[in-house]
């Protein structure tokens, strides 16, 4: 029973997911319980296994491919805070999807690629060796493709294609890397050292960078990022899910694990690789924000605003320091939690205000008053105003910074949070100071949209707040940190 | 043994009383005869993985004397491949290839040919002996060359007919290397030419078989039969051309460089081949870039698709004596072979269902496809992930095989060919994707019913499952795998 649970997992949304494309358009009771029963029992399984993975605990199932490749599901510290993240936005999602596209065209089509996306954004965060990583990778490039394209208009279907014209390229320069790597190693598990005494230096080193360019372009790094500002022409539903959750983050998940369980902290310090992945990061975050400044579109700023988060994940690891490692991680959750809440907001705003531009913002603040306070609430986290979640992390990261002896970090993060609060601000001045113009609309009788805004609000300010309890994203950040 | 009997007899009888019963009778016949070999196909399979390779003598006679049948675990997944594949084939044919809509002619000659085509296809992957396969190579190809001919147009015809001109040079040059082997040895058995003392005209003998060979199979630059005659043909018929009738070739190239004469792999002849190999992943991709019409896209996807196989044999070679990635390489390549088989036949089962809705398979006439009949869209999609190599599919297992043996061997530059191929592979499955799945307010003909419309699907199903499930076919492959690819990585 126990081995069973990365599988039982996997099937809460892999199930799910099969018999919805089999159903007609028709029935919707059955396809929002078949995708909310999943969502819940994988919550429930998830409580169920924080408490036995704290103590030390872990759960492993493999399944022989052929020899050289075996499918390796494992539940560790690590996993399970990435698991935890995407269980919990699913189950939000999911809730803020049914009631965004009520009756809308082709909905068993979406909500089974919805269901795969989770599947494969949950295998990839169990996978245990390389392999069964790129098979979950390249099933999440493959299942995120008709999300994007949902709408099927000429923007949607031109962003799906420069999505794809990033991603295979991208995925075959981590094929390349795994398979030059393991041609050497053998199979390389992340629990096991890898010996890569048979490659030189410079091969190490260009196969650590086929690896970022490979996960980069997920994470969106400067400079494959230009597709994720595009893929905006998705449903809102699915931009929150892609930028809080399954493709960013798995780009920057599997940057994670390349450096602490592949090459490991030491072998990217003495490689010297660490430097120049943390200036790239660096560089990313600067740029997304100051890409962010010049959108007037809601959903483009926020999209940009993503390029420039995510990169503190790459920051935190690429500083190979205990603390930045503790903040990176502990911001995977968190940059997950805010920006749900704002790209969940904006589709409200979209909807109910018919607002896309930020000028149409203008006193919408009282008129909305249950979406205006999530949104605020994630705006001053993301610009890290204390206790909120981005605080949290832009302090360990800073801490970080001084202990690996790059000092300039902080310089790279004070820069972020001006910038930050320079594209954030304007919008919650108009929100709340400017006057509403005199044909504005705007309501919120949509429970359906706008309790899983506040949920996500309050779950972002929970995370700093009680930052300093052992199961907080930071004190799970700091176990997986220091357990290791 | 009896149940290889079976197999290699009932499609001639299903094919004999095809013809001599009246068109109905002997549709039926024919049906009958497909479902007793598939079930003899997938019992053999299931007696190979049980106890090991099979071997048959004719008569009693042991070679050199006699003629040796062997089914060992190449022969088996071939053989369950195409007996699934022919399954799918057949149930599409049956409303495709109804009298009223394909002709009388057509209606009537398509199942004893399917048939005789199998029976061909049987008896090539388990004969041991070189004139045994060539006697199978004719009769497969004579199967073949009729089948495109079959519809009548024109250009069908004059397609067959260039067909017809590669494969009789084809069986020429092979015929012409069987008979200074023979010269040569006094035997034809795969199995005691192995132990055979070196001849000086062995490697002319082998350039000519595998010439020959190569033109069969429409490896490049021998592939400018193929693309005419396979988009020329009836869609089911072309399933079968593509996805098996170049496997047949493909299997007899390995047993000779693999087994018979391993000795004579040189490293030229191989860099030669997998030159050749390379040439058709980029010229077989490139062209089927330029195509408007869809039945010509995969038919140019087969020929870059087989370039993968050759571009293996370097790797999979015994030259470098008893290495642990030669048998990865070797895997691989039959691996992507069946796979192949299986999405290509899934792709032109379901061009066959779109071209019966819309009478067209211009690339324009597709757009909302995918609305009308979601099953075989999907399947056609499936199918794309396998060619394009992503996973989790049969296409990426071979070609994580290949690519691996090409870094462990020092020799990354096959890798970067299988590489470049997949991009552009994606390249040529787009266009097609996204127009049907563009929406479109389109009136189609008379639809398949849904139960048709899953055929496509299992088999592109199948070929993913092979990425899946790897592990039974592997065990399957290593019964009776040539000495020169041991076990490794």
């Amino acid at each position: 029973m126990m081995a069973l649970f990365p599988v039982l997992l996997l099937m809460t949304s892999l199930v799910p997911a099969v018999i919805t494309f089999f159903l007609a358009q028709e029935s919707y009771r059955l396809r929002n319980s078949l995708s909310l029963g999943g969502a819940i029992v994988k919550v429930v399984l998830i409580v169920v296994m924080l408490f036995a993975v704290a103590d030390g605990a872990y759960y492993e199932t493999e399944f022989p491919l052929a020899p050289g490749l075996v499918l390796l599901l494992r539940i560790d510290a690590l996993a399970l805070l990435f698991i935890s993240l995407s269980a919990i936005l699913w189950l939000l999602t999911t809730i803020y999807a049914i009631t965004y596209f009520g009756t809308k065209p082709n909905l068993s089509r979406f909500f089974g690629f919805f269901s795969l996306c989770v599947a494969a954004t949950t295998g990839l965060a169990l996978s245990g060796s390389l392999i069964s990583f790129f098979i979950f990778f390249e099933l999440l490039t493959l299942s995120t493709w008709p999300l994007v394209a949902h709408k099927q208009n000429e923007a949607s279907l031109k962003a799906a294609r420069g999505y794809l014209l990033y991603a295979l390229p991208s995925s075959a320069a981590l094929l390349w890397a795994i398979v030059w790597l393991e041609s050497t190693t053998g199979p390389v598990l992340f629990t096991e050292y890898t010996d890569m005494g048979a490659l030189d230096p410079m091969s190490q080193r260009a196969i650590f960078a086929l690896f970022i360019f490979g996960l980069g372009m997920k994470a969106a790094l400067v400079p494959l990022h230009g597709w994720l500002p595009t893929a905006m022409a998705a449903p809102a539903p699915v931009s929150a899910l892609l930028h809080a959750v399954a493709v960013v983050k798995a780009g920057a998940f599997g940057i994670v694990r390349v450096v602490v369980d592949v090459f490991g902290m030491e072998r990217v310090t003495s490689l010297g690789v660490g430097v120049p992945l943390a200036v790239l990061a660096s560089v990313t975050i600067l740029w997304g924000s100051v890409r962010a400044l010049q959108q007037d579109e809601i959903k483009k700023r926020l999209a940009f605003s993503t390029v420039s988060q995510v990169s503190y994940i790459i920051l935190g690891v690429a500083l190979a320091s205990p603390l930045a490692m503790i903040g990176g991680l502990a911001h995977l959750v968190h940059q997950g939690l805010m920006k749900i809440t704002l790209f969940f907001c904006a589709g409200i705003y979209d909807e109910r205000a018919d607002v896309r531009r930020i000028d149409g913002l203008n006193g919408l603040g009282p008129r909305m008053p249950w979406t205006s306070v999530c949104f605020s609430l994630g705006a001053f986290g993301m610009i890290g105003l204390p206790p909120l979640a981005g605080f949290i992390s832009k302090i360990y990261l800073g801490l970080g910074g001084l202990e690996a002896g790059a000092p300039w970090v902080l310089g790279v993060l004070a820069a972020s949070t001006l910038l930050n609060a320079a594209y954030f601000l304007p919008l919650l001045y108009r929100l709340w100071i400017l006057p509403a113009a005199d044909d504005a609309k705007g309501d919120e009788r949509t429970p359906g949209l706008v309790v899983p805004a506040v949920v996500a609000a309050l779950a972002a300010l929970g995370a700093g707040g009680l930052a300093a309890s052992a199961i907080s994203p930071l004190g799970w950040a700091t176990l997986i940190v220091t357990g290791e | 043994m009896s149940t290889l009997v079976i197999l290699l007899v009932l499609p001639l009888l299903g094919a004999l009383a095809a013809v001599a019963l009246p068109l109905r009778a002997g549709r039926l016949a024919a049906l009958v005869a497909v479902a007793g070999s598939v079930v003899a196909a997938l019992w053999l399979t299931v007696q190979v993985a049980a106890s090991g390779a099979i071997r048959a003598e004719l008569g009693g006679w042991s070679p050199p004397l006699g003629i040796a049948l062997e089914v060992d675990g190449l022969a088996a997944a071939m053989i369950c491949m195409a007996a699934l594949v022919m399954l799918c084939v057949a149930l599409v044919a049956l409303p495709i290839m109804a009298p009223d809509k394909a002709g009388a002619r057509a209606a009537f000659g398509f199942w004893p040919l399917m048939l005789m085509l199998w029976a061909a296809l049987n008896s090539v992957f388990v004969s041991r002996d070189l004139f045994n396969l060539y006697v199978g190579l004719e009769l497969l190809s004579l199967a073949a060359v009729a089948l495109v001919a079959i519809g009548g147009k024109p250009a069908a015809i004059t397609a067959a007919v260039r067909y017809l001109f590669f494969a009789l040079a084809g069986s020429l040059l092979y015929l012409a290397g069987v008979v200074l082997v023979y010269a040569a040895h006094g035997t034809l058995d795969i199995g005691l030419l192995a132990q055979r003392v070196a001849s000086p005209t062995d490697p002319l003998a082998l350039a000519l078989m595998s010439a020959g060979l190569m033109a069969k199979t429409a490896l490049f630059p021998f592939h400018v039969w193929l693309p005419p005659a396979h988009a020329g043909a009836p869609a089911p018929a072309s399933a079968m051309l593509s996805a098996l009738v170049p496997k047949a070739s493909f299997v007899i190239l390995l047993r000779l460089w693999f087994e018979a004469m391993p000795d004579l792999a040189t490293e030229t002849a191989l860099l030669i081949i997998a030159l050749l190999g390379t040439g058709a992943v980029f010229w077989g991709s490139l062209r089927a870039l330029a195509q408007s019409r869809l039945k010509l896209i995969v038919a140019y996807s087969t020929i870059a698709q087989i370039g993968y196989l050759f571009v293996a044999f370097p790797l999979a070679s015994e030259g470098s004596n008893g290495v642990p990635w030669a048998a990865g390489a070797w895997n691989g390549a039959v691996f992507l072979a069946l796979s192949h088989g299986l999405a290509k036949s899934a792709m032109f089962l379901a061009v066959g269902q779109w071209i019966m809705a819309s009478a067209s398979d211009r690339l324009d006439d597709l757009r909302g496809m995918a609305q009308a009949m979601p099953m075989t869209a999907f399947a056609f999609a499936l199918a794309a992930v396998t060619l394009t190599g992503l996973p989790p599919s049969g296409g990426f297992t071979g070609k994580y095989l290949v690519m691996t043996a090409a870094f462990a061997s020092g020799q990354w530059g096959w890798a970067l060919v299988m590489a470049a191929g997949g991009l552009l592979a994606v390249a040529y499955v787009y266009r097609p994707l996204a127009l049907i799945f563009t929406p479109a307010e389109v009136t189609h003909h008379a639809l398949p019913s849904r139960a048709w419309q899953a055929l496509p699907l299992l088999l592109a199903g199948a070929s993913v499952l092979l990425g899946l499930a790897s592990a039974p076919p592997f065990d399957l492959l290593a019964i009776g795998r040539p000495g020169a690819v041991e076990d490794g990585l």
